[in-house]
């Protein structure tokens, strides 16, 4: 067949909906047309990277796929998951002690992969609570938290957990100074003379990932808000932005904005190890809570730890150093060489650039500006290497490319700007829909970037999708960043409310990831290896279940002797030992959500039945064609109705009918 | 003359990324490649199925020892759904089982089950009978030996 030359100029309908969808600005070309085959992933096919993203208030963090921003997992950290049974299930419930006792719902910030040599070495991500202070070390092997350490003597923990470039600590700095010490019940008003910050650094073992914390900074009253360690050349010291150096304790949204500069705090932590080796630290009696999980019983346990050291830097001189920066600095980013410390404040309208060599002289030849309670502060050209003008309004986070370029988002301008750090020109401009709050390159905080793309973190983005009531979803945008100039290629929501956020090549860690749980190895102390071990026992007034699933039924399935006012455990091991056979559990009534057991896993779920009767119990996660038959009943009698515990599977012989 | 399709966005997405270039689509070769390719691949052998094992020698008498390993891992992994009797319970009942298949054929199939369930006529026979596809329960070699020596003992060879 002929056909004339024609051509057919198709848009697909996703592309024109984005053309109409996006109301400000350059918005109408902001989308070109190769964008869609630039993060599309076909059936079967992996993402490239891993995009590790906080979920805010939402206390989790999630796992999004790139460049396709599929969904694909969500960890629960510092908030309890139905989903997973984490929080509910008796195995996981101590993952969320403190010392303020079982806290179900937190505010997760922030994301750290861990590094080797300043680079992602794909073992663990950190995350921290920021609203009860707390840090968490999350293992890529098997997506799941394996430790929360508490931190005393803290208050919003929004500085946190931002690493060296060996994982050798991890920091947690208060954004909240409070009172510390045996007397807390201070008038507010007294923040000047009473209040303190706190800088904790903690450290992680290189083999266990085991946290604990080396020693913390006490610190003159004012807010921390982001930080990141040197690398290469600055190794050993560490930059905190800080914000109310007024020291205000109300109406912090006038009384924090007034002084023309804040400060970046350069700590030197090495000096601060000689310190504590020679013994200046004190020891301060501080309760806090240590979690962990363990994969091998399958049971998470705490601890209790009662005292930690204290390194006063007013003191010990030469330790911390403040810098000024203009106002209110929120990012506070080393570029991949580790010379350049980019400040972001979030109300100026210029980027400051600082020296790491610069800062270094300026401390030997002591180009102080006075101190700041017992902290010298550098000369603010003393530590300057120039300053981006012009770059946007409301600068908050840089990362880099490795090819000698910084990305700063700007929050009141809404744009990603990409500027050269040596020569501090802008390069290009992109708009974001709309007012981007943090941004990410693979690899972009490191000493190695993987830039192919950056992605955008947005916090008010009305109108950007369908509507969903008054909360709208909140949206991430990526932008290929592989040439000259940003390219906006997606948009996808985001669970809660992304602030920081990491990501990786897929490849260091999609090959470790676990399969399933050797059951010979399994030592938890209720497990049951084989349906030959499945029994229910009596002690007291608690009965166990040891039950079994594999497809599909659970051994035993019909269950006797259960009197009220009994607490029921059900133990249920998965025999299965295959990859992606979890089955659930779930028994009516039971007010403690579900459980949801891996191949080779034991979980337990404590029922206590309101009422005389029988209870179905079933399978909640679809293993088979016989899933819907993976079931069973547990009867329960009144305490005067004598019915002896008794178990069985496939025992048919049928008792009388009950008038 | 020639036809030109300038197609933007997901489209070209879905058509450049599918494999099937238009090349392909229009050759009548297209659908007799893989057959091709078939006839000069190894035959299947449904007496051994696919796996690692292809030639296991079988003593005449019975090491006890290692049939008593086997019951182990049968009492942790395999007798939730396999009865020692004839009798099916999830899969079929164990009574025989030495003597319906070779040796080859069974290890072949609790070490590689996905792929003997996808590709063995006798696997597939079984799975219309039970419905539920038998998990990979990750036997290693050793372990796999001593659940075989166990179904010979359950099958009366001393």
């Amino acid at each position: 067949m002929k056909l004339k030359n024609q051509i057919f100029l198709l848009l697909p309908l996703v592309a024109a909906s984005w053309l109409q969808g996006c109301k400000p600005k350059t918005a109408a070309n902001a989308v070109s047309g190769d964008a869609a085959i630039k993060a599309y992933v076909p059936p079967g096919k992996y993402d490239e990277f891993y995009n590790f993203v906080s979920g805010g208030f939402s206390g989790q963090m999630s796992v999004y796929g790139l460049p396709s921003g599929r969904l694909l997992r969500v960890i629960p950290v510092f908030s309890v998951d139905p989903e997973k049974g984490y929080g509910y299930s008796e195995n996981t419930k101590a993952m969320l002690n403190t010392s303020n006792g079982f806290i179900p719902w937190d505010d997760l910030h922030h994301t750290e992969l861990s590094q080797t040599n300043g680079e992602i070495d794909g073992r663990w991500i950190f995350a921290n609570a920021n609203n009860t202070p707390r840090v968490a070390r999350v293992d890529l092997k098997n997506f799941r938290t394996a430790e929360i350490l508490e931190l005393p003597n803290s208050a919003g923990n929004h500085s946190s957990p931002f690493i060296t470039e060996n994982t050798e600590y991890v920091i947690a700095g208060t954004r909240f100074s409070v009172p510390i010490g045996d007397n807390q019940d201070v008038p507010i008003s007294s923040y000047k003379q009473n209040f303190k910050g706190s800088l904790s650094f903690i450290s992680v073992d290189p083999t266990s990932g085991k946290m604990s914390i080396a020693f913390q900074l006490r610190t003159p009253g004012v807010n921390f808000d982001l930080s990141h360690a040197g690398k290469g050349p600055s190794h050993g010291w560490f930059f905190f932005s800080c914000y109310n150096s007024e020291q205000a304790n109300t109406l912090l949204e006038v009384n924090a904005s007034q002084r023309d500069k804040d400060f970046i705090l350069a700590v030197n932590w090495k000096k601060a190890e000689e310190y504590l080796k020679a013994g200046k630290g004190e020891k301060k009696v501080s309760k806090y809570t240590r979690n962990w999980y363990d994969e091998k019983t399958h049971n998470s346990n705490s601890e209790t730890l009662n005292e930690v050291t204290v390194l006063d830097p007013a003191v010990l001189k030469d330790i911390c150093y403040f810098i000024p920066c203009p106002k209110s600095p929120h990012g506070c980013d080393v570029d991949p060489s580790g010379e350049y410390i980019v400040g972001s404040g979030k109300l100026a309208a210029l980027l400051p650039v600082f020296s790491y060599t610069k800062i270094q002289k300026a401390i030997s030849d002591k180009a102080y500006d006075g101190e700041f309670e017992g902290i010298p502060v550098i000369k603010y050209e003393a530590a300057l290497y120039g300053e981006v003008q012009k770059p946007g309004l409301g600068p908050l986070h840089t990362e880099f490319d490795g090819k000698g370029n910084a990305y700063t988002s700007f929050f009141v301008s809404s744009e990603i700007v990409k500027w050269n750090i040596k020569d501090l020109k802008v390069l290009d401009r992109v708009p974001t829909y709309y007012s981007i709050g943090h941004l990410c390159i693979p690899g972009g905080d490191t000493r190695k970037p993987n830039a192919k793309y950056v992605i955008a973190y947005n916090k008010i983005t009305k109108d950007r999708y369908l509507p969903t009531g008054p909360e709208l979803a909140q949206s991430a945008q990526l932008y290929d960043i592989s040439g000259d100039k940003m390219q906006l290629i997606l948009d996808f929501p985001t669970i809660g409310e992304p602030h920081y956020a990491q990501a990786l090549s897929a490849d260091l860690i999609s090959k470790n990831s676990t399969k399933f749980f050797p059951i010979n190895e399994n030592a938890n102390p209720y497990v049951s290896k084989g349906e030959k071990e499945a029994k229910v026992v009596r002690e007291g007034n608690k009965v166990h279940v040891y039950a079994t699933s594999i497809r599909s039924h659970f051994a035993p399935d019909n269950i006797e002797g259960v009197k009220l006012g009994d607490e029921v455990y059900f133990h249920i091991t998965n025999l299965e030992q295959d990859w992606d056979l979890p089955h659930g559990f779930a028994v009516k009534g039971a007010n403690n959500a579900e459980l949801l057991i891996m191949p080779g896993e034991t979980q337990t779920l404590k029922w206590v039945p309101e009422k005389a009767g029988v209870y179905p119990f079933y399978c909640t996660d679809f293993c088979s064609a016989l899933h819907q038959e993976m079931s069973g009943y547990i009867r329960v009698s009144a305490p005067g109705n004598n019915v002896p515990i008794s178990f069985s599977l496939g025992k048919t012989n049928e008792a009388k009918e009950v008038k | 003359m020639k036809k030109m399709f300038l197609i933007l966005g997901m489209a070209t997405g879905l058509f450049a990324c599918s494999g099937n270039s238009s090349k392909q689509a229009e050759s009548t070769a297209e659908t007799t490649t893989p057959a091709a390719t078939e006839e000069k691949a190894p035959a299947y052998d449904p007496e051994r199925g696919s796996g690692k094992f292809t030639n296991v020698t079988v003593s005449p008498t019975l090491d006890k020892a290692l049939a008593d390993a086997g019951n182990k891992v049968y009492d942790v992994k395999c007798a939730s759904c396999h009865k020692l009797s004839d009798e099916k319970l999830v899969g079929p009942g164990w009574k025989g089982v030495t003597t319906r298949h070779k040796p080859e054929w069974i290890l072949n199939f609790v070490t590689n089950t996905d792929e003997m369930i996808d590709k063995d006529a006798k696997a597939q026979a079984m799975l219309e009978l039970c419905m539920v596809r038998m998990p990979n329960q990750n036997l290693t070699d050793e372990e796999a030996h001593s659940v075989y020596e166990f179904m010979r003992k359950n099958d009366g060879v001393k």
